[in-house]
Formats: structure tokens, C-alpha cells, sequence
């Protein structure tokens, strides 16, 4: 014991000893271990309900999206075949390539399973190139009967689609299960027949549109509710408890009543018979005859978007604003400046987190929002997500619906990414 | 004495005429409680005035109406002969220190000290002058790149301290500036504050609630309660010669003993108390015999065994509580029935002689014991 001190005095660079000898650090490690893994115990229902429920589809959902075997599952020998065919010496591959072709085809006719039927393969190939669905089904028929070659004759005869070497690449290119394909269609591209990617036709370009559009209406949506809520919040942090805790109820009232219900609300307040063109008729502002159309576009989108989201950007406001003592603009102003100026250089640095954390909330939140835009958007006012839940749920193309939901994915970590860089999100204060 | 000498160092650096007046001020927050009822109080020229009260005595109002942040109800403010009410907080030029201090966080020592300045558009080499200047006089040379947050309570009070004298104003108010330091930085910076107000020459409104720092810094004192000045005086005259029996209980420790009036004989009076004892005493504000008063003793006043004729008053007492305070002990006794009497006997050789349970005589001058209207 005396030693241990005396070491401890005589040389304070080493390492601290406990009494027994064991490095203080050790000791302490031993003595907090309970503590850490009952912290850790603690966590691990969540954690396990989020890697089942949440982490696991998603990297699932996320593996589609470069990940498609369809194809290499209905026609295996073909798929491994037509790897070998060099497309750039010649237009179409060799007899062996087609007679796996017809071997395969006729095997997966007896295939009843689904995902794995020779429907599913025209399906694949018509993504690529519309117009193909029917094709497959209609060889599946044909090819049944062929009993011998040459393959090749027997194949291309079939149709004259099937005399087309483009059509030929794309059965290669999707034959191969791990495939770029569909991120080069989310970004309204296309390969050509030299396999370049190039620009789709422009009447077949949607989605980087929209991609836009999602991120700038994300971007209006925001600044509207940072217009809407600064001025509130400040009032609500300036108010005494009892009153601002009124207003705060009204402000949070939104988040009581469904998301559902609230946005048909807007649908029946705004539409054409609504309660607004209504009064406006009744009260001879508008003809009648002349009625604004404020929803199922964008309007009805901004809308309500902003009302749906403006609690999101009043919390954090609120709760940094009711941080900052009044005295800070009251010393401002005994010192001369005006009341512009001490907000200006006071009060508003001082607000920048709760801003920070309230705009990327609602950004963020915005730029994957689904329900309403898909109830009052109408056209123009459809957003990334809405075009990600119709390949989901009606085209069936989950590869390209996990593909523009990475792409969404990228962008808003980007964003993140240089918002850390210029603001830092351990200046951000959500609540 | 002491009221002569200070209103003559409040009176030869003036011209006469008073920087702030207060005229029948009234201020209600809420239309039913008048908060500040009718103030009339006049600051002098280079003065250190302190208005000194509890907790809801409505000084800190009268600041916030005179640095501009809160609207007078009634009455009239004026500053340097000119009327205030309608003048913006930033047009009043008055340096102010808050309670916490009110340092910007988002800005370093230099940057607080230039805001006054930068809206003042003075150019920077000036500014940088002025800064250096302040900072020293506070005794913080080289700290102007620090933040706030990295300065202890201590130096950040001294920076707000330099922050509302930087830009020259002829008036700086101060908002319970040292409420939130420990008690020796508290004596400490009591000190510098008045020695800069000495050095600089500046008129100082102080509001605190802390009876001790108000003796300590003051020329004169103006006690609040419940709206209204109970007393305006020097230092020594509150403590010595209170005028009423708030002033008298607020300002230091205090015994007090009910009794009512037998007899007045000029300045002296006689008065019957709780047990029938008749004391001596001063005539402060009793009127006439019957009257019912309060006897107001300081605790340091009392003699333990006084010589017979040595004082006017002697009475038998019960030592009930003995606290050692190093410099000097506690007797907590019973007197004429109020078992509250506190004699502080100064730490003697004869301490000795006191012990809990014992009787003993104690005793005071006439002069002492203050008759006040209860």
C-alpha cells in the first residue's frame, strides 16, 4: 500500500496503481462492468425489434435494387450461356446460347411457382424495353413443340421483335442477377445499342423531375414553416407558463387528430365546392364561373404539407427560444442598439440551433411524405415517394422502387453531410 | 454625522440639479396591484444609490421603468432634466449589468465590450482603445478572446461590469449584479464596484436585496417595501437611526419588544412591555401616552452585567441558546418575556461567565433603545 503510493508520487506519468496492484484504469473497467452491461440490457429489446423489424428488410429492400435473379432463376442455362456472347463482334449469339434458350424455356413452362414463371421474365425484359411483355408468353407457346435446330432459325422466326440485337444485349444484361439497370432507369436513362447509357426519350423522363420537385417543394414547405413558426414561437416562450401552455396545446393540436382525417379536411375546405371557394363565391370576390383550383396540385400539397409539419418546426424553436433570458435583448438595447438591430445580432445567433434542428426535421420529413401528397397532390403535386409506393404496390417493380428509395436515401444523408459541415449537429436542439 | 458628510460628496460634484428624478411614479402590472406607489426619489450626480428591499418591494420595477423596459403607469421620469417615458431603452444611453450577467454567448469578451461601441460606430482602432481599457480596469487584460463560458462567475461579472461602462455612460443601473456569486467573491467584487464608481466618477442605481452589500457600497440607501421608499439615507443613519419599524427590522439584527407608552418627557420616553417591565427609551415617531409602540434594540447594544448607573436600562435575563461564531457568541435569551432576545457578546476572556440556563443581569442606554409606531 505504501508503495503503491510512493510510485504514485514518484512518477505521475505512470500509470495509477490501485492497492493490490491491478491499473486503476482496470479496476474501474471491473467495477463499472455491471452498470454498462445492465445499460446495454436495457437497450436490447429495441434493439432487437429494430434489426428484425426495420434494419434487416430494409438492407433486403436495398439489395433489390442492384440484386434482380429473376431471370437466371426461370432460365439458368441461358443466363450462364449468353455471359460468354461478345456483342461487340456480332449481332446475335451462337446456336449453342439459343438452344439453351429453348431447353430452358421449355423447362420453365412446367413451372408453376410464382416469381418464377416465364410471365415474370417478360416482365423483367419489358422494364427495359416496353413493348416485350407478351412476347415470352407467346414463344413459351410456340417453343414448346421445337424438338430440334438449328435453334437459332427457330427463335429469331418467332416474331420480328426477336430480330432486333438490342433486345438480345438486354437479355444478357438482365440475365446477370447483379445489375445497374435500375438505378440507370431511375435516373431517366436507358442504354443504347452500342450499351452506352444514355438519356431517355424526354416524354419518358420522370423521375429526376421529380426528384426536383420533391426537393424544392421540400425546400418551400420549410421555409414556409419557419416563417410561420419563428414569429409564434418566440411568443410562446415569452408568455407566461399558463398562457403559452394553452397555445402550446393549440400549436401541438394537429398531432391529436389523424393524418388522415386532417387531410381530407383540406380536401373539403379547399376544393373547387369547397368551404373557401364557397364564401369567396357568396361574398362576390370570384365569379362562380372562376373558381382557383387549390388542391390536387401543388397548392393543395404546399398546404397542407406546411400544416401537417409546423408542430415539427415550432418544437425545437420553442425549446431554444425559452432558453435565451429576455435580459440578452434587454443589454442589447441598454447599449444602444435598436430593437432590429439586437435581434438581428442578439437574439437571432442565439436561435440558429433550434432553426438548424427545425429545418432539417421538416425537411427531412417532407422530402419522404406520402399520404397527403398522394390525397391532394393530383398531378403536379406528386412527390418522389408517391412514385417509389406506385412501383411498390401497382407495377410490381421493387428493385427500381428500391433503387429511387437509395437514391432518396443518398440525397438526404448528402444533405445531412453538409449540413454537419456548415451549421454541426452538436449545435442542433431538437427539444 | 455621516448623513452631512455624504451629502456633501454627493453635493459638491453637482450642479444641484439631480440626474434622475422619479415624479409620483406609479407602475401596475396588472390594473388591480400597484407594484411602485407613488415614488418620488431624486439620484444625484455621481452618486451610489442603492435601493435595497425584499423580494417583490418593487425595486427592481423602478430599474426596469428607468433603463426603459417597463412603462411607468403614472408619473413622470426624467433623466438629465428631460422626460423619458417616451424614449426608447437604446436612445437613454444607460449602462446596465444584469443579474446573470447577460454576457452574449455567441460572442468573446471583445466582441461583448464592442457591441455598445460597433452601434455607436466608432472606428476600430478607437474601439480597440476603449475594450483595452475596460478590460483592465476590471483587471481582465488579455481576455478579450475568451467566450463567456470559459470565464469562472467571477470574471464574467467583471465583464459585464466593463461592458456597461465601456461606452461612457453618465448613469449605470445594476440588477442584483453579485446575487449569483460565492460570498468571499461577493465582498471582493463589492469592493472593486465602488472603486470603480470612486475612479470614474459614473452615478450608479444598485439593486440588491442583500442589506450587508448595501452598506458596504452606498452613498445612500433608499429601503423598499411594498411599493413605497420607507427611508432614504446614508449608510450609518439607516442602521443607527431607522425610522420605522420595517427599516429597523430589515437593516441588520434587531430586538423588538411591545409595549405601550407610559410617559413622554422630550426626547425620552417610558414604556410599559409585555411583562409589566418599564424601559427608557428614544422617541422616534410615538405621538402620545397609551399609544401602542416597538422597541427596537440592536444586539450589539446590550451589556452583559452593566454597571449600575452606567446605563439606563437593566433587567433581569434567562440565557435560553449560546451559538459560537468564532468572532463573537450568540445569546439567545429570554427578556421581559420575548424568549427571541439575541445579545451578541463580543469572544472575550469573560465568556465564561455565560452559560445555557443561567440568569444574569444585562443592560442599554436609553439612547439605544428606539421607540418606534407600531
Amino acid at each position: 500500500m505504501a508503495t503503491a503510493a510512493h510510485d504514485l508520487t514518484s512518477n505521475p506519468s505512470a500509470p495509477l496503481i490501485a492497492d493490490d496492484g491491478v491499473p486503476l484504469k482496470q479496476k474501474l473497467a471491473r467495477t463499472t462492468r455491471r452498470q454498462r452491461i445492465r445499460a446495454f440490457m436495457l437497450t436490447v429489446p429495441l434493439l432487437a425489434f429494430l434489426v428484425i423489424t426495420f434494419v434487416f428488410p430494409i438492407g433486403k429492400m436495398l439489395v433489390r435494387s442492384v440484386n434482380n435473379p429473376t431471370v437466371a432463376n426461370v432460365l439458368p442455362n441461358f443466363a450462364t450461356a449468353i455471359q460468354s456472347w461478345d456483342e461487340t463482334s456480332s449481332d446475335y449469339p451462337d446456336e449453342a446460347v439459343f438452344e439453351a434458350f429453348v431447353t430452358d424455356m421449355q423447362a420453365a413452362r412446367k413451372v408453376r411457382e410464382i416469381g418464377k414463371t416465364v410471365a415474370n421474365v417478360g416482365v423483367r425484359v419489358n422494364y427495359e424495353i416496353p413493348g416485350t411483355g407478351s412476347l415470352f408468353k407467346s414463344a413459351s407457346r410456340k417453343l414448346a413443340k421445337v424438338e430440334e435446330g438449328p435453334y437459332k432459325e427457330v427463335v429469331l422466326d418467332l416474331h420480328k421483335k426477336w430480330n432486333n440485337p438490342l433486345l438480345w444485349q438486354t437479355l444478357k444484361r438482365v440475365s446477370n442477377e447483379n445489375t445497374a439497370t435500375f438505378y440507370v432507369a431511375a435516373l431517366d436513362r436507358t442504354y443504347d445499342i452500342d450499351g452506352n447509357v444514355v438519356a431517355k426519350k424526354e416524354e419518358l423522363q420522370i423521375y429526376v423531375n421529380i426528384f426536383w420537385r420533391t426537393l424544392w417543394l421540400s425546400a418551400l414547405i420549410t421555409g414556409i414553416c419557419l416563417v410561420l413558426a419563428y414569429p409564434v414561437s418566440y411568443l410562446l416562450s415569452v408568455l407566461p407558463l399558463k398562457t403559452s401552455n394553452l397555445l402550446m396545446i393549440m400549436v401541438l393540436l394537429p398531432f391529436w387528430t389523424s393524418l388522415l382525417v386532417r387531410t381530407t379536411a383540406w380536401i373539403a375546405i379547399l376544393q373547387s365546392n369547397g368551404i373557401i371557394n364557397n364564401i369567396l363565391v357568396w361574398a362576390n370576390v370570384i365569379g362562380d364561373d372562376s373558381r382557383p383550383q387549390m388542391i390536387y396540385n401543388q397548392t393543395g400539397t404546399i398546404i397542407a404539407m406546411v400544416h401537417i409539419l409546423l408542430p415539427f418546426m415550432v418544437l425545437p424553436l420553442f425549446s431554444v427560444m425559452k432558453t435565451i433570458p429576455p435580459s440578452y435583448m434587454r443589454a442589447a438595447r441598454s447599449m444602444g442598439g435598436s430593437w432590429a438591430y439586437s435581434f438581428r445580432r442578439i437574439y437571432l445567433p442565439q436561435t440558429l440551433p433550434g432553426v438548424a434542428a427545425g429545418t432539417l426535421l421538416v425537411f427531412i420529413l417532407a422530402i419522404g411524405y406520402y399520404i397527403t401528397p398522394a390525397l391532394v397532390g393530383g398531378q403536379d403535386g406528386l412527390l418522389i415517394s408517391n412514385l417509389i409506393a406506385f412501383h411498390v404496390r401497382s407495377s410490381g417493380n421493387w428493385s427500381l422502387a428500391a433503387a429511387l428509395g437509395t437514391l432518396l436515401l443518398v440525397v438526404i444523408l448528402v444533405l445531412y453531410w453538409l449540413y454537419n459541415k456548415f451549421i454541426g449537429v452538436d449545435n442542433l436542439k431538437f427539444g | 454625522m455621516s448623513e452631512k458628510s455624504a451629502a456633501e460628496t454627493v453635493s459638491s460634484n453637482s450642479a444641484g440639479d439631480p440626474l434622475v428624478r422619479f415624479v409620483n411614479v406609479q407602475k401596475s402590472y396588472d390594473g388591480e396591484v400597484l407594484v411602485v406607489k407613488d415614488l418620488n426619489l431624486d439620484v444625484e450626480r455621481g452618486e451610489f444609490l442603492t435601493m435595497l428591499g425584499p423580494s417583490g418591494s418593487g425595486k427592481t420595477t423602478c430599474l426596469m421603468m428607468l433603463a426603459g423596459f417597463e412603462p411607468a403607469t403614472h408619473g413622470e421620469i426624467f433623466l438629465d432634466n428631460q422626460p423619458i417615458n417616451n424614449v426608447a431603452p437604446h436612445k437613454r444611453g444607460i449602462g446596465m449589468v444584469f443579474q446573470n450577467y447577460a454576457l452574449f454567448p455567441h460572442m468573446s469578451v471583445a466582441e461583448n465590450l464592442a457591441f455598445p461601441l460597433e452601434v455607436r460606430s466608432m472606428n476600430s482602432t478607437d474601439r480597440k482603445k476603449r475594450i483595452d481599457r475596460a478590460l483592465s480596469m476590471v483587471q481582465l487584460d488579455g481576455f478579450g478572446h475568451r467566450r463567456p463560458a470559459q470565464l469562472s462567475g467571477g470574471q464574467q461579472q467583471r465583464v459585464a461590469v466593463a461592458r456597461a461602462l465601456v461606452f461612457d455612460p453618465d448613469l449605470v443601473l445594476m440588477d442584483e449584479p453579485l446575487g449569483a456569486l460565492d460570498k468571499n467573491l461577493r465582498e471582493q467584487m463589492q469592493y472593486e464596484i465602488k472603486h470603480i464608481h470612486e475612479q470614474l466618477g459614473v452615478t450608479v442605481v444598485y439593486v440588491t436585496h442583500d442589506q450587508s452589500e448595501a452598506l458596504t457600497m452606498s452613498n445612500r440607501i433608499a429601503v423598499f417595501n411594498d411599493g413605497v421608499v420607507q427611508q432614504l439615507a446614508p449608510p450609518a443613519d439607516l442602521y443607527e437611526r431607522p425610522e420605522n419599524a420595517f427599516v429597523a427590522q430589515f437593516i441588520g439584527e434587531n430586538n423588538r419588544l411591545q409595549g405601550v407608552v407610559e410617559e413622554i418627557n422630550g426626547d425620552y420616553c417610558t414604556v410599559r412591555v409585555g411583562d409589566g417591565t418599564v424601559i427608557k427609551a428614544l422617541v422616534v415617531n410615538i405621538k402620545s401616552k397609551g399609544e401602542q409602540c416597538t422597541l427596537s434594540l440592536r444586539p450589539e447594544r446590550v451589556y452583559i452585567n452593566p454597571q449600575a448607573g452606567g446605563v439606563e436600562n437593566i433587567v433581569q435575563a434567562k440565557v435560553q441558546e449560546l451559538i459560537y461564531l468564532g468572532d463573537h457568541i450568540r445569546a439567545r435569551m429570554m427578556v421581559c418575556g420575548n424568549d427571541e432576545f439575541i445579545v451578541k457578546v463580543p469572544n472575550s476572556a469573560d465568556k465564561s461567565a455565560l452559560q445555557e440556563g443561567v440568569e444574569a443581569p444585562i443592560g442599554w442606554l436609553a439612547a439605544d433603545c428606539r421607540a418606534l409606531a407600531s
